[in-house]
């Protein structure tokens, strides 16, 4: 019986060095995809946009992935602004990343998409990452979570670790956060419509863009073009 | 005997599993270590929580018993009780099905399978099985021998 013990013992100890082993070798977020990075340069780039280039009106949404109303509108409005503005050829919608320090995950989640982005995935990490906004209130690690929702993303994740433990897009992230400074972006999600913020006292609905898309098409004034603008 | 030394340590293990799991829940320790499972996918759901703790939590709890009552279990006045035995039995039956309901929220609802999960399943049926092979067993005699024999 004492042997039993011995045993029992002997097992429990093998098993917490094994959990202490395990936790211990976490691994997490890599610091280059997950932290603004030491310089910034313009790589050209103005954010993944869908819509046609000729609408009239162009819509900029500066967005944090961790942020939960941007996800919310995401989710709930953008389904019929989709179907209502972008389908119909009057607006083009351009995703601006704007990662806000208070949110410890969300320059990772955008590193995410933006390697997402660079396999022609980005609008299908896009939706996984907000139609799986969990990861957001847990406060955990969601490196592993992440891999799983590119693989769901169609991404190569051979090609998805590499971009992500060197960091690939990393100052691309912070150009376009220190863009959104200069633009005066207090919040997320923040728009602009042709280049004008819209102040919205709440978060707005499908049927504020309309009105503001409507209001525009009718004056009709022309509409300033980024430069470098990719689809 | 056998059986209440067997079910304590599947019990042992399976806490270390569950212990492991919480932690990681808690937040300490990372990204979940998963191999091809999609334990992050199970664990970030809305149903790895239950009634404010995450179900792991619960896990530690189950485990944590079972293996308390095993070692009382194995105490020489205890081992011809067949009180014990029937209790691992309902333990293990209460862990068996709550169990069968996370492995069916994992199929079919989440639709994500987690490894550690699977294998916590394993042990708590392993445990289940051994539970109810030791109840089918006749009853140990109890004679003061046996029941003082500090070596049984």
């Amino acid at each position: 019986m004492n042997r039993f013990y011995v045993v029992l013992a002997a097992v429990a100890v093998v098993l917490a060095a094994a959990v202490f082993g395990l936790l211990k070798s976490g691994g997490g977020a890599p610091a280059a995809a997950a932290g603004p990075p030491p310089t910034v340069t313009d790589d050209g780039f103005r954010g993944y946009t869908q819509g046609s280039a000729d609408a009239p009106v162009e819509i900029t949404e500066y967005l944090d992935f961790e942020c939960p109303v941007c996800a919310t509108f995401a989710i709930i409005q953008m389904p019929t602004i989709k179907e209502q503005l972008i389908n119909t050829g009057k607006v083009l919608w351009r995703y601006r990343d704007f990662p806000l320090p208070i949110h410890r995950y969300a320059r990772f989640a955008s590193h995410a998409a933006q390697c997402a982005g660079a396999q022609g995935r980005f609008f299908e990490m896009h939706d996984q990452l907000f139609a799986n906004h969990q990861w957001a209130q847990t406060g955990r690690d969601p490196s592993s979570l992440f891999r799983d929702l590119a693989q769901r993303a169609g991404v190569n994740l051979d090609e998805y670790d590499k971009c992500m433990s060197e960091g690939r897009f990393a100052q691309r992230i912070e150009f376009s956060r220190q863009e959104g400074d200069q633009k005066l972006v207090d919040g997320t999600p923040t728009f602009y419509a042709n280049g004008t913020k819209l102040n919205f006292r709440r978060l707005p609905t499908s049927d504020d863009f309309k009105r503001v898309v409507d209001s525009i098409i009718r004056v009709s004034p022309p509409k300033p073009r980024a430069s470098g603008a990719r689809q | 005997m056998r059986h209440r030394q067997a079910i304590a340590l599947l019990a042992l293990v399976g806490l270390f599993v569950a212990i492991y799991l919480w932690l990681h829940a808690l937040g300490y320790g990372g990204p979940i270590k998963c191999g091809t499972g999609d334990c992050d996918t199970v664990q970030a759901s809305p149903y790895a929580v239950l009634f404010g703790f995450p179900v792991a939590f619960y896990g530690v709890v189950g485990y944590l018993g079972i293996l308390i009552v095993a070692i009382i279990g194995l105490r020489p006045a205890a081992l011809g009780d067949r009180r014990w035995t029937l209790l691992l039995a309902l333990l293990a039956t209460v862990g068996v099905l709550f169990s069968a309901y996370l492995t069916y929220l994992e199929l079919f609802v989440i639709h994500a399978i987690c490894r550690w999960c699977v294998g916590s399943a394993a042990i708590i049926t392993a445990i289940w099985i051994v539970a109810l092979s030791a109840l089918r067993r006749p009853a140990l005699p109890t004679s003061p021998e046996t029941r003082t024999d500090p070596v049984a």
